[in-house]
Protein backbone atom coordinates (compact mmCIF):
# COMPACT_ATOMS: atom_id res chain seq x y z
CA UNK A 1 0.00 0.00 0.00
CA UNK A 2 2.67 2.50 1.08
CA UNK A 3 4.96 1.42 -1.69
CA UNK A 4 2.37 1.78 -4.46
CA UNK A 5 1.47 5.18 -3.12
CA UNK A 6 5.09 6.30 -3.24
CA UNK A 7 5.37 4.98 -6.79
CA UNK A 8 2.28 6.96 -7.71
CA UNK A 9 3.67 10.15 -6.16
CA UNK A 10 7.02 9.63 -7.88
CA UNK A 11 5.44 9.21 -11.27
CA UNK A 12 3.03 12.07 -10.88
CA UNK A 13 5.66 14.58 -9.75
CA UNK A 14 8.25 13.64 -12.35
CA UNK A 15 11.03 13.12 -9.78
CA UNK A 16 12.97 9.88 -10.31
CA UNK A 17 11.50 6.98 -8.39
CA UNK A 18 14.92 5.92 -7.09
CA UNK A 19 15.72 9.25 -5.52
CA UNK A 20 12.34 9.72 -3.86
CA UNK A 21 12.06 6.20 -2.55
CA UNK A 22 15.49 6.35 -0.86
CA UNK A 23 14.48 9.64 0.68
CA UNK A 24 11.19 8.34 2.03
CA UNK A 25 12.35 4.92 3.13
CA UNK A 26 14.44 6.30 5.99
CA UNK A 27 17.13 3.62 5.98
CA UNK A 28 17.51 -0.09 5.41
CA UNK A 29 14.93 -1.13 8.02
CA UNK A 30 11.87 -3.02 6.81
CA UNK A 31 9.24 -1.15 4.85
CA UNK A 32 6.61 -3.81 5.21
CA UNK A 33 4.48 -4.40 8.26
CA UNK A 34 6.21 -6.65 10.80
CA UNK A 35 5.28 -9.92 12.46
CA UNK A 36 2.12 -10.26 14.47
CA UNK A 37 1.86 -10.25 18.25
CA UNK A 38 2.32 -13.54 20.05
CA UNK A 39 1.02 -14.76 23.38
CA UNK A 40 4.44 -15.83 24.70
CA UNK A 41 7.56 -14.09 23.47
CA UNK A 42 10.87 -15.49 22.39
CA UNK A 43 14.25 -13.93 21.73
CA UNK A 44 15.39 -12.76 18.30
CA UNK A 45 16.40 -15.64 16.03
CA UNK A 46 19.95 -14.25 15.81
CA UNK A 47 20.45 -14.55 19.59
CA UNK A 48 21.95 -17.93 20.38
CA UNK A 49 23.48 -17.82 23.88
CA UNK A 50 22.73 -20.94 25.84
CA UNK A 51 23.62 -23.11 28.81
CA UNK A 52 26.32 -25.73 28.47
CA UNK A 53 25.29 -29.16 29.67
CA UNK A 54 27.44 -31.68 31.47
CA UNK A 55 26.10 -35.08 32.45
CA UNK A 56 27.80 -36.40 35.57
CA UNK A 57 26.85 -40.03 35.07
CA UNK A 58 25.79 -42.12 32.13
CA UNK A 59 22.20 -41.72 33.34
CA UNK A 60 20.54 -38.71 31.64
CA UNK A 61 19.37 -35.89 33.87
CA UNK A 62 21.94 -36.09 36.60
CA UNK A 63 24.44 -33.34 36.13
CA UNK A 64 24.56 -29.63 35.60
CA UNK A 65 24.12 -26.91 33.04
CA UNK A 66 25.94 -23.61 33.23
CA UNK A 67 24.83 -20.01 32.77
CA UNK A 68 26.66 -18.11 29.96
CA UNK A 69 27.87 -15.37 32.32
CA UNK A 70 30.03 -13.79 29.59
CA UNK A 71 26.91 -12.95 27.58
CA UNK A 72 24.51 -11.89 30.35
CA UNK A 73 23.66 -8.21 30.95
CA UNK A 74 22.98 -6.96 34.46
CA UNK A 75 22.21 -8.97 37.59
CA UNK A 76 19.14 -10.98 36.54
CA UNK A 77 19.63 -14.28 34.75
CA UNK A 78 16.85 -15.03 32.26
CA UNK A 79 14.94 -18.04 33.60
CA UNK A 80 15.76 -20.00 30.43
CA UNK A 81 19.47 -19.59 31.22
CA UNK A 82 19.44 -20.21 34.98
CA UNK A 83 22.00 -22.85 35.90
CA UNK A 84 20.79 -26.35 36.68
CA UNK A 85 22.06 -29.06 38.99
CA UNK A 86 19.93 -32.17 39.22
CA UNK A 87 20.47 -35.37 41.11
CA UNK A 88 17.72 -37.36 39.49
CA UNK A 89 16.51 -35.41 36.49
CA UNK A 90 13.65 -32.90 36.26
CA UNK A 91 10.41 -34.39 37.58
CA UNK A 92 7.06 -33.56 35.97
CA UNK A 93 4.88 -32.38 38.85
CA UNK A 94 1.23 -31.42 38.56
CA UNK A 95 0.68 -28.26 40.63
CA UNK A 96 -3.02 -29.12 40.92
CA UNK A 97 -2.21 -32.20 43.00
CA UNK A 98 1.14 -31.20 44.52
CA UNK A 99 1.14 -30.60 48.25
CA UNK A 100 3.62 -29.56 50.89
CA UNK A 101 3.55 -31.54 54.13
CA UNK A 102 4.81 -29.95 57.36
CA UNK A 103 5.16 -32.41 60.21
CA UNK A 104 7.35 -33.66 63.03
CA UNK A 105 7.92 -31.43 66.06
CA UNK A 106 4.92 -29.22 65.38
CA UNK A 107 1.66 -28.75 67.25
CA UNK A 108 -0.48 -29.40 64.20
CA UNK A 109 0.88 -31.17 61.11
CA UNK A 110 -0.43 -29.48 58.00
CA UNK A 111 -0.68 -30.13 54.28
CA UNK A 112 -0.77 -27.20 51.88
CA UNK A 113 -1.91 -27.13 48.28
CA UNK A 114 -0.26 -24.74 45.88
CA UNK A 115 -3.39 -22.60 46.09
CA UNK A 116 -2.94 -22.44 49.87
CA UNK A 117 0.72 -21.42 49.51
CA UNK A 118 -0.10 -18.65 47.05
CA UNK A 119 -2.76 -17.21 49.37
CA UNK A 120 -0.17 -16.20 51.96
CA UNK A 121 1.17 -12.64 51.77
CA UNK A 122 3.87 -12.74 49.09
CA UNK A 123 7.34 -11.24 49.10
CA UNK A 124 9.92 -10.97 46.31
CA UNK A 125 13.68 -10.92 46.68
CA UNK A 126 16.50 -10.55 44.16
CA UNK A 127 19.33 -12.89 45.13
CA UNK A 128 22.14 -14.91 43.66
CA UNK A 129 22.12 -18.68 43.68
CA UNK A 130 25.41 -20.52 43.42
CA UNK A 131 26.09 -24.24 43.49
CA UNK A 132 28.35 -25.30 46.35
CA UNK A 133 30.39 -27.11 43.70
CA UNK A 134 30.89 -24.13 41.39
CA UNK A 135 34.54 -24.10 40.22
CA UNK A 136 35.11 -27.36 42.09
CA UNK A 137 38.22 -28.17 40.05
CA UNK A 138 40.06 -24.85 40.39
CA UNK A 139 41.43 -25.61 43.83
CA UNK A 140 43.24 -28.65 42.50
CA UNK A 141 44.41 -26.77 39.41
CA UNK A 142 41.87 -27.46 36.69
CA UNK A 143 41.00 -24.11 35.09
CA UNK A 144 38.22 -24.15 32.50
CA UNK A 145 38.88 -21.88 29.52
CA UNK A 146 35.69 -19.79 29.80
CA UNK A 147 33.87 -18.05 32.64
CA UNK A 148 30.81 -20.14 31.78
CA UNK A 149 32.89 -23.23 32.42
CA UNK A 150 34.56 -21.95 35.55
CA UNK A 151 31.79 -19.92 37.23
CA UNK A 152 28.58 -20.84 35.37
CA UNK A 153 26.85 -22.59 38.29
CA UNK A 154 25.80 -19.09 39.33
CA UNK A 155 22.67 -17.12 38.49
CA UNK A 156 20.70 -14.11 39.71
CA UNK A 157 16.92 -14.13 40.03
CA UNK A 158 13.95 -12.37 41.55
CA UNK A 159 12.15 -15.09 43.49
CA UNK A 160 8.61 -14.68 44.83
CA UNK A 161 6.99 -16.66 47.61
CA UNK A 162 6.06 -16.72 51.26
CA UNK A 163 8.54 -16.71 54.15
CA UNK A 164 8.98 -20.21 55.56
CA UNK A 165 8.60 -18.69 59.04
CA UNK A 166 5.06 -17.56 58.23
CA UNK A 167 4.02 -21.02 57.08
CA UNK A 168 5.72 -22.80 59.99
CA UNK A 169 3.81 -20.59 62.39
CA UNK A 170 0.58 -22.07 61.03
CA UNK A 171 1.71 -25.49 62.22
CA UNK A 172 3.17 -24.22 65.51
CA UNK A 173 6.71 -25.19 66.48
CA UNK A 174 7.47 -27.31 69.51
CA UNK A 175 10.39 -26.03 71.61
CA UNK A 176 12.45 -29.18 70.87
CA UNK A 177 12.42 -28.42 67.13
CA UNK A 178 15.93 -27.38 66.10
CA UNK A 179 16.26 -28.56 62.48
CA UNK A 180 14.06 -28.67 59.41
CA UNK A 181 14.56 -31.42 56.84
CA UNK A 182 13.55 -30.14 53.40
CA UNK A 183 12.78 -32.83 50.84
CA UNK A 184 12.20 -32.65 47.11
CA UNK A 185 9.78 -34.65 45.00
CA UNK A 186 12.42 -35.61 42.46
CA UNK A 187 12.90 -39.37 42.14
CA UNK A 188 15.87 -39.35 44.57
CA UNK A 189 13.85 -37.33 47.14
CA UNK A 190 16.84 -35.00 47.56
CA UNK A 191 16.89 -33.88 51.20
CA UNK A 192 18.85 -31.42 53.30
CA UNK A 193 18.68 -30.53 57.00
CA UNK A 194 18.41 -26.80 57.64
CA UNK A 195 19.04 -25.31 61.12
CA UNK A 196 15.70 -23.98 62.34
CA UNK A 197 17.21 -20.63 63.31
CA UNK A 198 18.00 -20.11 59.63
CA UNK A 199 14.66 -21.43 58.42
CA UNK A 200 12.94 -18.82 60.60
CA UNK A 201 14.91 -15.97 59.04
CA UNK A 202 12.25 -13.90 57.20
CA UNK A 203 14.42 -13.86 54.06
CA UNK A 204 14.05 -17.64 53.63
CA UNK A 205 11.22 -18.34 51.20
CA UNK A 206 8.94 -21.02 49.90
CA UNK A 207 9.18 -19.75 46.34
CA UNK A 208 6.78 -20.32 43.46
CA UNK A 209 7.76 -17.32 41.32
CA UNK A 210 10.91 -16.83 39.23
CA UNK A 211 11.43 -13.54 37.42
CA UNK A 212 7.74 -12.76 37.32
CA UNK A 213 6.30 -16.11 36.30
CA UNK A 214 6.01 -19.57 37.79
CA UNK A 215 9.23 -21.45 38.52
CA UNK A 216 10.71 -23.24 35.54
CA UNK A 217 10.46 -27.05 35.84
CA UNK A 218 14.25 -27.30 36.08
CA UNK A 219 14.25 -24.74 38.88
CA UNK A 220 11.79 -26.55 41.11
CA UNK A 221 8.28 -26.14 39.69
CA UNK A 222 5.94 -25.66 41.39
CA UNK A 223 7.62 -24.97 44.77
CA UNK A 224 11.14 -24.69 46.11
CA UNK A 225 13.09 -23.49 49.07
CA UNK A 226 15.13 -20.30 48.68
CA UNK A 227 17.82 -19.60 51.29
CA UNK A 228 19.62 -16.42 50.23
CA UNK A 229 23.39 -16.71 50.38
CA UNK A 230 23.51 -20.45 51.08
CA UNK A 231 24.86 -23.12 48.76
CA UNK A 232 22.46 -24.02 45.97
CA UNK A 233 21.90 -27.57 47.17
CA UNK A 234 20.13 -26.36 50.35
CA UNK A 235 17.60 -24.50 48.17
CA UNK A 236 15.65 -27.73 47.72
CA UNK A 237 13.59 -27.89 44.51
CA UNK A 238 10.20 -29.55 43.92
CA UNK A 239 9.61 -29.20 47.66
CA UNK A 240 7.21 -31.82 49.05
CA UNK A 241 7.97 -32.09 52.77
CA UNK A 242 9.32 -30.11 55.72
CA UNK A 243 10.11 -32.34 58.70
CA UNK A 244 10.82 -30.56 61.98
CA UNK A 245 13.34 -32.52 64.02
CA UNK A 246 15.61 -32.15 67.05
CA UNK A 247 18.75 -33.27 65.19
CA UNK A 248 19.94 -33.15 61.58
CA UNK A 249 19.01 -36.29 59.62
CA UNK A 250 22.57 -36.61 58.23
CA UNK A 251 21.30 -37.24 54.71
CA UNK A 252 23.74 -38.36 52.04
CA UNK A 253 23.92 -34.83 50.63
CA UNK A 254 25.10 -33.40 53.97
CA UNK A 255 27.59 -36.17 54.80
CA UNK A 256 28.86 -38.08 51.76
CA UNK A 257 28.57 -34.98 49.55
CA UNK A 258 28.76 -31.19 50.05
CA UNK A 259 31.29 -31.73 52.85
CA UNK A 260 34.85 -30.53 52.53
CA UNK A 261 38.02 -32.45 53.30
CA UNK A 262 40.71 -30.57 55.17
CA UNK A 263 44.43 -31.38 54.94
CA UNK A 264 44.22 -33.40 58.18
CA UNK A 265 41.61 -35.73 56.66
CA UNK A 266 38.72 -34.36 58.71
CA UNK A 267 35.84 -32.86 56.76
CA UNK A 268 33.84 -29.71 57.38
CA UNK A 269 30.09 -30.23 57.28
CA UNK A 270 27.14 -27.80 57.16
CA UNK A 271 29.33 -25.25 55.37
CA UNK A 272 26.29 -23.41 54.10
CA UNK A 273 27.37 -19.83 53.34
CA UNK A 274 28.75 -18.92 49.92
CA UNK A 275 31.58 -16.52 50.74
CA UNK A 276 32.47 -13.34 48.86
CA UNK A 277 33.59 -13.82 45.30
CA UNK A 278 33.95 -11.87 42.07
CA UNK A 279 34.94 -12.53 38.47
CA UNK A 280 35.49 -10.56 35.29
CA UNK A 281 32.95 -11.71 32.72
CA UNK A 282 34.07 -9.43 29.85
CA UNK A 283 36.71 -9.76 28.53
CA UNK A 284 37.03 -13.37 29.65
CA UNK A 285 38.38 -16.67 28.40
CA UNK A 286 37.40 -17.62 24.88
CA UNK A 287 36.66 -14.04 23.80
CA UNK A 288 38.83 -11.92 21.50
CA UNK A 289 39.55 -8.20 21.51
CA UNK A 290 39.59 -7.09 17.89
CA UNK A 291 41.09 -3.62 18.30
CA UNK A 292 43.29 -1.60 20.64
CA UNK A 293 41.84 1.24 22.66
CA UNK A 294 38.88 1.48 24.99
CA UNK A 295 37.37 -1.69 26.44
CA UNK A 296 35.13 -1.71 29.45
CA UNK A 297 35.99 -4.48 31.89
CA UNK A 298 32.76 -5.76 33.43
CA UNK A 299 32.01 -8.47 35.91
CA UNK A 300 30.01 -9.70 38.86
CA UNK A 301 30.59 -9.80 42.62
CA UNK A 302 28.49 -11.54 45.26
CA UNK A 303 28.56 -12.66 48.89
CA UNK A 304 26.35 -14.82 51.07
CA UNK A 305 27.04 -12.50 54.00
CA UNK A 306 25.24 -9.40 52.79
CA UNK A 307 26.28 -6.62 50.45
CA UNK A 308 29.37 -6.15 48.32
CA UNK A 309 31.29 -3.14 49.59
CA UNK A 310 34.16 -2.89 47.12
CA UNK A 311 35.52 -4.44 43.94
CA UNK A 312 39.09 -3.81 42.81
CA UNK A 313 40.54 -4.56 39.39
CA UNK A 314 44.13 -5.18 38.36
CA UNK A 315 45.25 -5.06 34.73
CA UNK A 316 48.96 -5.66 35.44
CA UNK A 317 49.00 -9.20 36.79
CA UNK A 318 48.15 -8.14 40.32
CA UNK A 319 50.90 -5.53 40.79
CA UNK A 320 48.47 -2.63 41.25
CA UNK A 321 44.75 -2.48 41.98
CA UNK A 322 42.13 0.22 41.49
CA UNK A 323 38.51 0.50 42.52
CA UNK A 324 35.87 -0.57 40.04
CA UNK A 325 32.56 1.26 39.88
CA UNK A 326 29.70 -0.69 41.43
CA UNK A 327 26.51 -0.63 39.42
CA UNK A 328 23.31 0.08 41.36
CA UNK A 329 21.35 -1.64 42.76
CA UNK A 330 23.71 -3.14 45.32
CA UNK A 331 21.45 -5.65 47.06
CA UNK A 332 22.26 -8.03 49.90
CA UNK A 333 23.06 -11.57 48.74
CA UNK A 334 22.45 -10.59 45.12
CA UNK A 335 24.77 -10.36 42.14
CA UNK A 336 26.40 -6.93 42.02
CA UNK A 337 27.65 -5.74 38.63
CA UNK A 338 30.86 -3.72 38.36
CA UNK A 339 32.64 -1.87 35.59
CA UNK A 340 36.17 -0.63 35.03
CA UNK A 341 37.27 1.50 32.07
CA UNK A 342 40.39 0.13 30.38
CA UNK A 343 42.50 1.15 27.44
CA UNK A 344 44.20 -1.88 25.90
CA UNK A 345 47.56 -0.97 24.35
CA UNK A 346 47.89 -4.25 22.48
CA UNK A 347 50.44 -5.76 24.87
CA UNK A 348 49.79 -8.99 26.72
CA UNK A 349 47.95 -8.22 29.97
CA UNK A 350 46.67 -10.28 32.91
CA UNK A 351 43.41 -8.87 34.27
CA UNK A 352 41.61 -9.91 37.45
CA UNK A 353 39.33 -8.64 40.18
CA UNK A 354 38.81 -9.09 43.92
CA UNK A 355 35.96 -8.05 46.19
CA UNK A 356 35.31 -7.15 49.80
CA UNK A 357 31.92 -7.63 51.43
CA UNK A 358 30.23 -5.59 54.13
CA UNK A 359 31.66 -7.81 56.88
CA UNK A 360 35.17 -6.82 55.75
CA UNK A 361 35.84 -10.27 54.29
CA UNK A 362 38.26 -9.99 51.37
CA UNK A 363 38.09 -12.53 48.55
CA UNK A 364 41.19 -14.72 48.91
CA UNK A 365 43.73 -15.72 46.31
CA UNK A 366 43.93 -19.38 45.33
CA UNK A 367 47.19 -19.61 47.27
CA UNK A 368 45.59 -18.21 50.43
CA UNK A 369 42.75 -20.72 50.11
CA UNK A 370 45.09 -23.64 49.62
CA UNK A 371 47.27 -22.56 52.54
CA UNK A 372 44.30 -23.08 54.87
CA UNK A 373 42.19 -25.73 53.13
CA UNK A 374 44.73 -27.76 51.18
CA UNK A 375 43.83 -29.21 47.81
CA UNK A 376 41.02 -31.61 48.68
CA UNK A 377 38.10 -29.50 49.93
CA UNK A 378 36.75 -28.64 46.47
CA UNK A 379 33.38 -27.16 47.32
CA UNK A 380 32.96 -23.44 48.08
CA UNK A 381 36.07 -22.45 46.12
CA UNK A 382 36.10 -18.63 45.88
CA UNK A 383 39.63 -17.74 44.78
CA UNK A 384 40.59 -15.00 42.34
CA UNK A 385 40.26 -15.70 38.61
CA UNK A 386 42.82 -14.03 36.33
CA UNK A 387 42.45 -13.88 32.53
CA UNK A 388 45.32 -13.34 30.12
CA UNK A 389 44.69 -11.00 27.18
CA UNK A 390 47.27 -12.06 24.61
CA UNK A 391 48.87 -9.68 22.11
CA UNK A 392 46.60 -11.25 19.49
CA UNK A 393 43.59 -10.09 21.50
CA UNK A 394 42.63 -13.64 22.40
CA UNK A 395 41.66 -14.09 26.04
CA UNK A 396 42.53 -17.25 27.94
CA UNK A 397 42.72 -18.66 31.42
CA UNK A 398 45.81 -17.29 33.21
CA UNK B 1 12.52 -14.04 65.81
CA UNK B 2 12.34 -17.28 67.75
CA UNK B 3 13.35 -15.50 70.91
CA UNK B 4 10.46 -13.14 70.42
CA UNK B 5 8.03 -15.99 69.87
CA UNK B 6 9.20 -17.80 72.99
CA UNK B 7 8.91 -14.62 75.00
CA UNK B 8 5.37 -14.05 73.87
CA UNK B 9 4.59 -17.69 74.49
CA UNK B 10 5.66 -17.37 78.10
CA UNK B 11 3.25 -14.48 78.56
CA UNK B 12 0.20 -15.67 76.71
CA UNK B 13 0.73 -19.39 76.66
CA UNK B 14 1.80 -21.60 73.82
CA UNK B 15 -1.60 -22.57 72.41
CA UNK B 16 -2.63 -18.95 71.92
CA UNK B 17 0.64 -17.88 70.35
CA UNK B 18 1.07 -20.83 68.07
CA UNK B 19 -2.49 -20.92 66.86
CA UNK B 20 -2.77 -20.47 63.11
CA UNK B 21 -2.79 -16.91 61.88
CA UNK B 22 -4.02 -17.33 58.35
CA UNK B 23 -5.83 -20.64 58.79
CA UNK B 24 -4.51 -21.97 55.54
CA UNK B 25 -3.74 -25.62 54.90
CA UNK B 26 -5.45 -28.71 56.20
CA UNK B 27 -4.51 -30.84 59.17
CA UNK B 28 -2.47 -33.79 57.94
CA UNK B 29 -3.74 -37.20 59.00
CA UNK B 30 -1.43 -39.81 60.55
CA UNK B 31 -1.95 -41.96 57.44
CA UNK B 32 -0.97 -39.07 55.18
CA UNK B 33 2.19 -38.45 57.21
CA UNK B 34 3.12 -42.11 57.31
CA UNK B 35 2.74 -42.40 53.55
CA UNK B 36 4.98 -39.41 52.87
CA UNK B 37 7.53 -39.60 55.69
CA UNK B 38 10.71 -41.45 54.75
CA UNK B 39 13.09 -39.61 57.10
CA UNK B 40 15.59 -41.86 58.87
CA UNK B 41 17.48 -40.38 61.79
CA UNK B 42 20.88 -41.56 63.02
CA UNK B 43 19.30 -43.07 66.14
CA UNK B 44 17.14 -45.26 63.92
CA UNK B 45 13.94 -43.25 64.20
CA UNK B 46 12.01 -43.77 60.99
CA UNK B 47 13.50 -47.16 60.12
CA UNK B 48 10.80 -49.72 59.32
CA UNK B 49 10.80 -53.13 60.95
CA UNK B 50 12.89 -55.49 58.86
CA UNK B 51 16.11 -57.41 58.50
CA UNK B 52 18.73 -58.48 56.01
CA UNK B 53 22.33 -59.65 55.81
CA UNK B 54 25.06 -59.66 53.17
CA UNK B 55 24.16 -63.18 52.07
CA UNK B 56 20.67 -62.01 51.17
CA UNK B 57 21.99 -58.72 49.85
CA UNK B 58 24.47 -60.08 47.33
CA UNK B 59 21.93 -61.31 44.72
CA UNK B 60 19.88 -58.11 45.09
CA UNK B 61 23.01 -56.03 44.62
CA UNK B 62 24.03 -58.05 41.56
CA UNK B 63 20.56 -57.66 40.05
CA UNK B 64 19.91 -54.02 40.92
CA UNK B 65 23.15 -52.19 41.67
CA UNK B 66 26.11 -53.89 39.98
CA UNK B 67 25.23 -52.59 36.52
CA UNK B 68 26.47 -49.15 37.62
CA UNK B 69 28.52 -49.71 40.77
CA UNK B 70 30.22 -52.91 39.60
CA UNK B 71 29.87 -56.42 41.09
CA UNK B 72 32.21 -55.57 43.98
CA UNK B 73 31.03 -51.98 44.42
CA UNK B 74 34.12 -50.67 42.67
CA UNK B 75 32.16 -48.10 40.66
CA UNK B 76 32.91 -46.83 37.17
CA UNK B 77 35.43 -44.03 37.04
CA UNK B 78 33.93 -40.69 36.10
CA UNK B 79 30.41 -42.07 35.93
CA UNK B 80 29.28 -43.92 39.03
CA UNK B 81 30.79 -43.69 42.50
CA UNK B 82 32.73 -46.52 44.07
CA UNK B 83 31.11 -47.86 47.23
CA UNK B 84 34.15 -49.58 48.69
CA UNK B 85 37.77 -48.78 49.35
CA UNK B 86 39.58 -45.58 50.19
CA UNK B 87 40.26 -46.27 53.87
CA UNK B 88 43.31 -44.27 54.94
CA UNK B 89 43.26 -41.97 51.89
CA UNK B 90 41.35 -38.97 53.24
CA UNK B 91 44.48 -37.03 54.26
CA UNK B 92 46.43 -37.93 51.11
CA UNK B 93 46.70 -36.10 47.75
CA UNK B 94 44.26 -38.63 46.26
CA UNK B 95 41.42 -38.99 48.74
CA UNK B 96 38.84 -41.63 47.86
CA UNK B 97 35.51 -40.83 49.48
CA UNK B 98 33.29 -43.94 49.65
CA UNK B 99 30.61 -45.30 51.95
CA UNK B 100 33.37 -47.27 53.66
CA UNK B 101 36.01 -44.58 53.95
CA UNK B 102 33.92 -41.45 54.37
CA UNK B 103 30.24 -41.81 55.28
CA UNK B 104 29.82 -41.34 59.03
CA UNK B 105 26.49 -43.12 59.63
CA UNK B 106 25.17 -46.52 58.51
CA UNK B 107 21.63 -45.10 58.72
CA UNK B 108 22.57 -42.70 55.91
CA UNK B 109 23.46 -45.65 53.68
CA UNK B 110 20.09 -47.24 54.33
CA UNK B 111 18.30 -43.92 53.82
CA UNK B 112 20.12 -43.15 50.58
CA UNK B 113 19.33 -46.56 49.08
CA UNK B 114 15.73 -46.30 50.24
CA UNK B 115 15.12 -42.79 48.87
CA UNK B 116 17.32 -42.70 45.78
CA UNK B 117 18.35 -46.16 44.55
CA UNK B 118 18.36 -47.92 42.15
CA UNK B 119 18.99 -44.70 40.26
CA UNK B 120 16.56 -45.20 37.37
CA UNK B 121 13.78 -46.82 39.41
CA UNK B 122 14.04 -45.81 43.06
CA UNK B 123 11.54 -46.94 45.74
CA UNK B 124 11.14 -50.46 44.36
CA UNK B 125 13.16 -52.26 47.03
CA UNK B 126 11.08 -53.51 49.99
CA UNK B 127 12.59 -52.76 53.44
CA UNK B 128 14.17 -56.20 53.84
CA UNK B 129 16.05 -55.78 50.56
CA UNK B 130 17.24 -52.32 51.62
CA UNK B 131 18.59 -53.85 54.84
CA UNK B 132 20.18 -56.66 52.85
CA UNK B 133 21.85 -54.40 50.27
CA UNK B 134 23.07 -52.10 53.05
CA UNK B 135 24.53 -55.15 54.80
CA UNK B 136 26.22 -56.31 51.58
CA UNK B 137 27.86 -52.90 51.01
CA UNK B 138 29.00 -52.67 54.64
CA UNK B 139 30.34 -56.20 54.37
CA UNK B 140 32.27 -55.37 51.17
CA UNK B 141 33.91 -52.63 53.24
CA UNK B 142 34.81 -55.06 56.03
CA UNK B 143 32.58 -53.25 58.51
CA UNK B 144 30.26 -56.17 59.35
CA UNK B 145 30.48 -59.92 58.84
CA UNK B 146 28.77 -61.75 56.01
CA UNK B 147 26.17 -63.26 58.32
CA UNK B 148 25.36 -60.25 60.49
CA UNK B 149 21.69 -59.36 60.31
CA UNK B 150 20.90 -55.68 60.11
CA UNK B 151 17.57 -54.68 61.60
CA UNK B 152 15.91 -51.46 62.66
CA UNK B 153 17.53 -52.06 66.05
CA UNK B 154 21.06 -53.05 65.01
CA UNK B 155 21.67 -50.76 62.01
CA UNK B 156 21.99 -47.55 64.08
CA UNK B 157 24.55 -49.30 66.30
CA UNK B 158 26.95 -50.01 63.44
CA UNK B 159 30.00 -47.78 63.95
CA UNK B 160 31.29 -46.50 60.62
CA UNK B 161 35.07 -46.08 60.23
CA UNK B 162 34.83 -42.31 59.63
CA UNK B 163 32.26 -41.72 62.36
CA UNK B 164 34.42 -39.03 64.00
CA UNK B 165 35.76 -37.59 60.76
CA UNK B 166 33.59 -34.46 60.62
CA UNK B 167 33.67 -31.02 62.18
CA UNK B 168 30.95 -28.39 62.00
CA UNK B 169 31.56 -25.37 59.73
CA UNK B 170 34.43 -23.19 60.96
CA UNK B 171 34.06 -20.50 58.29
CA UNK B 172 35.24 -17.85 57.75
CA UNK B 173 38.50 -19.77 57.89
CA UNK B 174 40.56 -17.49 55.64
CA UNK B 175 41.63 -14.05 56.78
CA UNK B 176 42.94 -12.43 53.61
CA UNK B 177 44.71 -9.08 53.97
CA UNK B 178 46.47 -6.82 51.50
Amino acid sequence: MARSRRKFIALSTGVTAVALSSCNKGGDEPSTSGANMRPYGDRAPQEKIQRTIRELTASPGTGSSRTPLQDIYGIITPSSLHYERHHSGVPAIDPATHSLLIHGLVDKPLAFTMDDIRRFPAVSRIIFLECGGNSVGEQSGKFPETVQGSHGLLSGTQWTGVPVSVVLREAGLKPEAKWMLAEGADACRMARSIPLDKALDPEVLLAYGQNGEALRPENGYPLRLIIPGWEGNTNVKWLRRLHLTAEPAMSSKETGYYTELRPDGKAEMFTFVMEARSVITRPSGGQKLTSHGFHEITGLAWTGRGKIRQVEVSVDNGKTWADAELQEPILPKALTAFRFPWRWDGEEAVIQCRCTDETGYLQPTREELIAVRGLNSGYHYNGLRPWRVKATGEVESA
Amino acid sequence: MRKLLLFVASVFGVPVLLSAQYNLGRQATPEQIQAANITVMTDGTGLPVGHGNAVAGEPVFKARCAVCHGPKGEGRKGEYPALVGGRGTLATPKPMKTVGSYWPYATTVWDHINRAMPFNTPHILPPNEVYAVTAFILHLNGIISRDEQLTEKTLPKVVMPNRNGFVIDTRPDIKARR
